[in-house]
């Protein structure tokens, strides 16, 4: 059978024509108001607290809306972009290094390897800017100079100094700032919280839609909940590969369910191995922890020139040692895109010049800095960060140079939407890592929590008063016949998973579903690789619904039937991940195919063929997916070969 | 290592909850605390026993999610270390640890090692911001901030809220958790404006939500992965008595 059909062409009919930088005003005066008056009767359900929703859920509710937010966590603040540790970007140009909108623009769009939109991104770099004044205005404590003005550093993939932030905990402060506005509106009335709920269905009323089914975490009550527009905000998927830097309740469940009420999957193959994770110790590894990006500022990475030299680093001379980015990128150096560091590392482990008891893992050394700076200056930049490094593996960072391996950590690919951040079906927006639309094919460091943020505050919120200003939509409640049908689906699901009562727990399944994604879909993809691939995520999905044990009961506290859930959605989404990356014939930033690349070993795109954003459309299970092609055009930021040489 | 694990297993919140024994082999000294939890509870699972129930999200020291008393220690020895950054190397072999969930009025247990948090949030609720409704906000560089009050701002947000500090108190009190945000808010100018009501309405919040009253202790900060210091308190202490003294609703003029 085939993997796949292909069915029309798809388009971005909401941003609007003319120059790049009067797009985003302009839509924005197009765009139809709701008066406040009417924003009250409105209600907006909100699944996922992180800094897109977060910051969504307390925008919309300062606007007068009704929010009932969601999370699986025991609080709002939670949610993992609290982990983001380097930064977030913004074309302030305090530096007066050069930068602008433009510049960010340009870097975003080369920077996601020619596989992103021109206007979402150009929008991206405008609002940057009133993210650092929202943040700054709800008391986020960002490092500061000593004249008292804001610090900034820089990131991959730029050479001006646009990136700012809070030690090593970037992420937490910014979150804890959404998180506090969100929890005024929680004690103003505004929002209804309901934490430690997880999203397992969406519900449309005559195509559009109009409500989640949840299951209460702590009671295992399943309900279903109504609303005018729903936001999912609920993050990406790397999680799917098992080991990641997510955390362990990260999960694609949310998107994957709208994905199969109709919402089209887009580019799910584009993920992002970040380079510098601590390595694997074992085989009762839970998890992996990212080393901040800005590492690379200061650190230098390197291995020994000759393979199999197993003596400890100082006793390596520096004429023996082989500082490959800076030998191969001696423009950005130890700065290079996260994409090309990744691979670079790969490339010298399979060399066999790996270094540590696994051999997969290359130095990160802060010798020179420390000799060049102080130990006290680096403790005050990257203290936080060597201390994590030395919990986790016992060694002082200070002394002997950190070993660093490249994690699975962020995913571009995400559910597909317009310019006004709404998918295809109508009603249901999806903001955050969870959409595909800002980053192509490979994201740059500290624009995270730029997108997350911009599309919360600033974007989201002008964008879904369009929709909804086009109602009044008909008054539906849960007895609705479409919300009991999904209600009814999700009880089923839950009673089949209990039932199956086998042999194998859901942990085994997903790290063995790991290794397959790892192996076959992670650092680079090859066409065998791929064909392999999909016949043993079959092969294990069959499994998984024939031997997996889920103890207890699903009207209880019951961590292990919600990983179970999480689990049988990872393995459709694993399929198609690697559908996408096996039609995908060329490499692109995080998509690299062993068949597609120059002579150099960079990664080789092929514009003419592929210059396109891939959304899936789901038929029925067992079904081939249905491939919509988006045409990207390049009016501003021309593809060129990315160099950084 | 091979390992004795005491563990409190409760089934809900009307359970009365006892201490159960399980052995643990091959434990490796790389292992996180929580990972040689996950070992225990695959073969539970596998045996057709309920799995140990316990909070953790990230495992990486900083959603605040994990919550583990390790003999008597909120969070375990390591001082500066969250239960799921804590590893194995830190115990010896053949040792016997209790493990049980952080003990408070103001947080139930919910299941096992779970507890019910929600009280944080409260807190937060009302007052634990800067009232600025997005759009609002001036340039940023209008109000320089001297960087040494940046820097102690940052201490003091760097609170994860994990209720550690709840747990290791004897009164059972929230005023580490509840002096770190103010204490952040107040040295910042952008915090000014609701400066005293935000530590009335905080302080109260705190009180209602049944966490108990400080009385120096001084048992918070030791057991704070974060090291949350304990002259926040101080800094609460000096704000609340300023506030009250000026009226609970901070007069005008006054």
């Amino acid at each position: 059978m085939e993997l796949f059909t292909e069915g029309d062409p798809l388009a971005d009919t909401k941003a609007p024509a003319g120059p790049v930088e009067k797009r985003w005003e302009t839509r924005r005066f197009e765009a139809k108001l709701v008066n406040p008056a009417n924003r009250r009767k409105m209600t907006v359900i909100v699944v996922g607290t992180g800094l897109a929703g977060g910051s969504a859920a307390a925008t919309l509710a300062e606007q007068g809306y009704h929010v009932k937010s969601y999370c699986y966590q025991d609080s709002p603040r939670r949610a993992h972009s609290i982990a983001a540790q380097g930064g977030i970007n913004a074309a302030k140009n305090y530096r007066n290094d050069g930068d602008s909108v433009h510049r960010l623009f340009y870097d975003t769009v080369k920077g996601g390897d020619f596989r992103s939109r021109e206007s979402n991104v150009h929008r991206l770099a405008e609002v940057s800017v009133n993210i650092i004044d929202q943040c700054v205005a709800q008391g986020v404590p960002f490092a500061r100079e000593y004249g008292g003005l804001l610090d900034t550093r820089s990131f991959g993939g730029a050479q001006v100094q646009r990136t700012f932030y809070a030690r090593g905990q970037t992420g937490q402060q910014l979150l804890l700032g959404a998180y506090q506005a969100l929890e005024r509106q929680i004690g103003l009335g505004n929002v209804e919280m309901n934490a430690r709920h997880e999203m397992l269905e969406l519900v449309l009323v005559d195509g559009k839609a109009r409500g989640i089914v949840v299951r209460d975490l702590v009671t295992g009550e399943i309900s279903t909940e109504m609303a005018d527009a729903v936001v999912l905000a609920s993050g990406g998927y790397g999680n799917v590969f098992y080991l990641s830097t997510n955390a362990k309740g990260c999960n694609v469940t949310a998107t994957w369910r709208a994905h199969r009420k109709g919402a089209y999957f887009a580019n799910p193959c584009y993920t992002q191995i970040h380079p510098t994770c601590i390595p694997v110790s074992g085989d009762h590894q839970s998890k992996l922890t990212l080393m901040s990006e800005s590492l690379r500022n200061d650190g230098r990475v390197w291995v020994p020139k000759t393979k199999g030299d197993d003596r400890s680093p100082k006793d390596i001379p520096e004429d023996e040692r082989d500082y490959y980015l800076e030998r191969i990128y001696p423009s950005f150096g130890n700065l290079v895109p996260r994409d090309i560091a990744s691979r670079a590392a790969k490339n010298v482990c399979d060399e066999g010049r790996g270094v540590g008891p696994t051999k997969l893992g290359v130095y990160l050394d802060f010798a020179d800095a420390i000799g060049r700076l102080g130990r006290k200056a680096i403790e005050a930049k990257y203290g936080n960060l060597f201390e994590m490094y030395e919990r986790i593996t016992g060694e002082d960072p200070y002394e002997v140079p950190m070993r660093i391996y490249p994690a699975v950590h962020y995913t571009m690919g995400g559910l597909w939407v317009d310019y006004d951040l709404q998918s295809n079906i109508p009603g249901l927006f999806v903001i955050g890592e969870a959409n595909f639309s800002d980053h192509g094919a490979n994201r740059l460091g500290a624009s995270a929590l730029m997108q997350g943020l911009a599309d919360g505050y600033f974007v989201l919120p002008t964008t879904i008063a369009n929709y909804l200003a086009s109602g009044p939509l008909e008054k539906v409640d849960a007895s609705h016949p479409a919300a009991v049908e999904a209600r009814t689906d999700v009880e089923d699901r839950v009673q089949r998973l209990l039932a199956v009562n086998g042999d194998r727990t859901v942990d085994s399944f997903h790290r063995e579903l790991g290794q397959i994604m790892w192996e076959h879909c992670g650092m680079e993809r090859s066409e065998a690789g791929l064909r392999k691939a999909i016949d043993e995520i079959r092969a294990l999905r069959e499994q998984f619904w024939q031997r997996v044990k889920v103890s207890g009961t699903g009207e209880e506290l019951n961590q292990s039937l919600e990983k179970a859930g999480r689990v049988a959605d990872f393995f459709e989404l694993a399929e198609l991940m690697c559908i996408d990356a096996l039609h995908r014939e060329e490499s692109c930033g995080g998509h690299f195919r062993a068949e597609h690349q120059t002579p150099d070993g960079e990664a080789q795109r092929d514009d003419d063929r592929f210059a396109y954003v891939a959304a899936w459309e789901f038929t029925a299970d067992g079904e081939p997916s249905v491939l919509h092609k988006e045409d990207l055009k390049f009016e501003y930021v021309h593809p060129t070969q990315r160099s950084y040489k | 290592m091979n390992l004795t694990l005491r563990i409190w297993r409760q089934k809900g919140p009307e359970d009365k909850g006892r201490m159960v024994t399980y052995p643990v082999d091959d434990v490796s000294p790389d292992m996180s605390f929580l990972e040689m939890l996950d070992v225990l509870n695959e073969r539970l699972i596998l045996a057709g026993e309920d799995p140990v129930a316990f909070d953790h999200d990230c495992r990486e020291g900083i959603c605040g999610m994990c919550g583990l008393m390790i003999n008597g220690d909120a969070h375990g020895p390591q001082r500066g270390t969250t239960a799921c950054q804590l590893h194995m190397r830190q115990f010896t072999d053949g040792e016997t640890i209790d493990i049980e969930p952080w003990r408070a009025s103001a947080f139930p247990v919910v299941k096992d090692l779970v507890v019910n948090r929600s009280a944080f949030d409260r807190i937060i609720a009302a007052g634990g911001y800067v009232t600025a409704p997005t759009g609002s906000a001036p340039e940023a560089h209008s109000t320089p901030v001297a960087k040494a009050n940046a820097d102690a701002a940052f201490e003091s947000a760097a609170c994860i809220g994990c209720g550690a500090c709840v747990a290791a108190c004897p009164n059972g009190s929230g005023m580490l958790f509840t002096a770190a945000k103010l204490t952040q808010l107040s040295l910042l100018p952008q915090g000014q404006p609701e400066r005293y009501t935000r530590v009335i309405g905080m302080v109260d919040a705190h009180d209602e939500a049944g966490f108990g009253g400080c009385t120096n202790a001084g048992e918070c900060t030791p057991a704070c992965p974060k090291g949350i210091p304990l002259n926040t308190i101080g800094r609460l202490n000096r704000d609340y008595l300023a506030a009250t003294a000026k009226g609970a609703n901070n007069t005008p003029g006054s």
